[in-house]
């Protein structure tokens, strides 16, 4: 068996697979501030999930802000790597691969063997992560799942001008003043997102959404194609592709 | 991984020679006057004149090494320069206001040389030459310049024309100050011990070309040190004959600066002075030397010529790299990837100076090698995230294996 851990910076997560690629099991765990210990959690869950235990474990590799804390795993790669490997498991071809993560979102360019072309990151600042969103819907008053479906019910296109996520809440507390609707708001604050995602980069190949926000937010792939006019692909629980990509370099790393 | 920088003997050396120049311009009595050049501004002509030639931008980058430029940034802000605007001026503007200096550390000087005037060339930026207006306001002295080109295809007789007699238009300026005639003769010898300077310190920087690489851009950055504010003396030749030996002898004995060198990197824009060493450490322990690097050949002057001091200066400050056009530096970073053998450029996006930061107009879409653009900021540490920059790095190198 093998293992990739994505020690995030806002959830350790923890995939078991076969030699063959097959996921086995699957264990998150919200970090706080200490990795080792959420890494550790997610760990014991995935192998718990796998019915497997960590004897069985031939090789492991890291990946996540975490990624270099000693004793997770022997070998760490990026989150970059392991996004694009994680994603083309699912959809083995040309890909432009959008993650967009706790702490900062990437586009990552894979060629048609699998290989890392190219990639981008936000630059330091919180527009177009997952930190924006949660700041955001924290202020609004609504847990991440209340924004996704207040969004899906809004019927009012509004923008929000700023790229910052404390102007944006100011912009948000003027709209709202001004009567526009909650659920409006909520669809405001995906949009910025998105466009702060459009703006990194070209896309090129078929595009796939990994990461946390999407798997709690999926109505993010129906306005990023409402946005880019691109028919975005999700893979299976997105928020694992980056431990799933880790847990394929383990195969490699254990052939080599 | 834990690989190693090697440690370059030369170093000593450097800092005793650097430290005596600090002293130097501290010890100055009121016969001898003091000048504030801009990096490539006209220094041949001063020295020749015989000034003491005190660089701010040198000063500018011990403070970013200091890593307190931050907590000047703000008393330049607070005096009404933006935080957006080059902070090599920030910085020193706001260390003075607050009365410290990086040479206390270096030299043992309380506070920078006064100056009796200060020279500058637009060469590079128009923000050198607010900085240096600010002080000519500050001590009630002359100020004057060169107002050079910018982006430049081709350098051509007109261009050289117009610099040249600008230089030449300084001297009844510089007369005044230091009470002497203008000799020839003392301009051909400065600008020969300059030209000799320039051309030990290409050979120094071309010793990188041998894999592995006997240095990197982090050394160099620091060891050009005399190349930038001594240049036009033979203590800096002396002293690059010194480092030249100690680099030849690696690449004879296959010593490289980053051991098991396994990827070779051009860095393109200013360097980040608070993260050097950090950054230097981090690529290392991947096995990764920046042996080559735009900023550290800026200081390569290979027009200056004796026999044709003036138009010969001209053209070495309006050639420079960075008053070139977009397509003249892609060419010129092509020929340094195929004579320095990259994998891969480092394009560091300096916050507060554009002008050295290719990037933003879209150069890494454009050039044919793999690269990565990284944040930051020459001296604002607050612009720059280690974190942020290792991951862009490392997934850098993941790719180019
Ligand atoms: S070139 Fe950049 S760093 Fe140098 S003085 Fe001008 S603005 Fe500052």
């Amino acid at each position: 068996m093998f293992l990739g851990i994505d020690a995030g910076s806002t959830e350790a997560k923890a995939v078991v697979v076969n030699i063959n690629g097959e996921v086995l099991g699957m264990g998150a765990y919200r970090t706080w501030t200490d990795f080792t210990e959420a890494a550790e959690k997610a760990v014991a869950l995935a192998l718990a999930n796998a019915g497997a235990d960590m004897d069985s474990v031939k090789s492991a590799v890291s990946t996540g802000y975490g990624r270099n804390i000693q004793g997770l795993a022997k070998c760490a790669k990026t989150e970059i790597s392991c996004h694009g490997a994680g994603a083309f498991k699912y959809f083995p071809e040309p890909l432009t691969v959008i993650d967009i993560g706790g702490q900062d979102s990437k586009i990552i360019k894979i060629g048609a063997k699998g290989e890392l072309l190219d990639f981008k990151m936000n630059r330091k600042c919180a527009a177009g992560t997952g930190a924006f969103l949660e700041e955001t819907s924290r202020r609004m008053g609504s847990g991440i799942g209340e924004m996704n479906a207040l969004a899906a019910n809004s019927t009012q296109k509004v923008e929000l001008g700023s790229y910052c996520t404390v102007f944006s809440f100011s912009e948000i507390l003027s709209l709202s003043r001004k009567g526009v609707k909650k659920e409006d708001l909520a669809r405001a604050v995906y949009v910025s997102m998105v466009k702060r995602i459009m703006e990194m980069d070209t896309f090129a190949g078929k595009v796939v959404i990994t990461g946390g926000a999407v798997e709690f937010n999926p109505v993010l792939i129906e306005i990023f194609k409402e946005e880019s006019g691109i028919n975005a692909l999700v893979p299976p629980s997105p928020r694992f592709a980056g431990a799933l990509g880790a847990a394929l370099f383990a195969i490699k790393e254990y052939n080599a | 991984m834990n690989r190693t920088i090697k440690k370059i003997e030369s170093t000593s050396d450097l800092k005793k020679i650097m430290a005596a120049y600090y002293s130097s311009l501290a010890e100055c009595d009121s016969s001898k006057k003091i000048a504030w050049c801009s990096s490539v501004g006209p220094a041949e002509l001063l020295r020749a004149m015989g000034f003491e030639v005190f660089f701010p931008e040198n000063h500018g980058a011990m403070i970013g090494a200091s890593k307190k430029a931050a907590d000047y940034i703000s008393h330049a802000n607070a005096a009404g320069y933006s935080p957006d605007i080059c902070s090599y001026l920030t910085s020193d503007i706001g260390a003075f206001i607050k009365k410290e200096t990086p040479m206390k550390k270096a030299a043992g000087l309380d506070k920078v040389p006064e100056p009796d005037v200060l020279v500058y060339c637009t060469n590079q930026c128009r923000d050198v030459q607010d900085w240096f207006s600010w002080y000519a306001r500050h001590f009630d002295v002359p100020i004057a310049g060169v107002e050079s080109f910018r982006g430049l295809g081709e350098l051509t007789r007109d261009h050289v024309n117009a610099v040249s007699a600008q230089i030449k238009n300084l001297i009844p300026t510089l007369e005044k100050i230091t009470h002497t005639r203008f000799d020839i003769d003392r301009l051909r010898k400065v600008v020969e011990l300059s030209q000799r300077c320039s051309s030990l310190w290409k050979q120094v920087l071309e010793t990188a070309a041998s894999v592995p690489a006997p240095l990197t851009f982090f050394d160099a950055a620091i060891h050009m040190g005399p190349a930038v504010v001594l240049r036009g003396t033979s203590t800096a030749c002396d002293y690059y004959e010194l480092l030249l030996k100690e680099l030849k002898q690696r690449v004879s004995d296959g010593t490289g600066a980053v051991e098991q060198e396994k990827y070779r990197l051009y860095w393109e824009g200013m360097p980040i002075w608070g993260a050097h060493r950090d950054l230097a450490t981090l690529l290392s322990s991947h096995g990764a030397g920046v042996v080559a690097s735009t900023y550290c050949n800026s200081w390569i002057f290979d027009s200056l010529d004796p026999q044709d001091p003036f138009d010969s200066m001209a053209r070495a400050y309006a050639g420079l790299f960075i008053a070139r056009t977009d397509s003249w530096k892609e060419n010129y970073i092509a020929q340094q990837v195929e004579q320095f053998n990259i994998n891969g450029i480092v394009f560091h996006e300096a916050k507060t100076c554009p002008n050295n930061s290719n990037s933003m107009y879209a150069m890494p879409k454009r050039i044919k090698t793999p690269s990565v653009v990284i944040n930051g900021d020459l001296n604002d540490l607050r612009l720059f995230s280690l974190e942020q920059t290792q991951i862009r790095l490392e997934a850098f190198l993941e790719r180019l294996d």
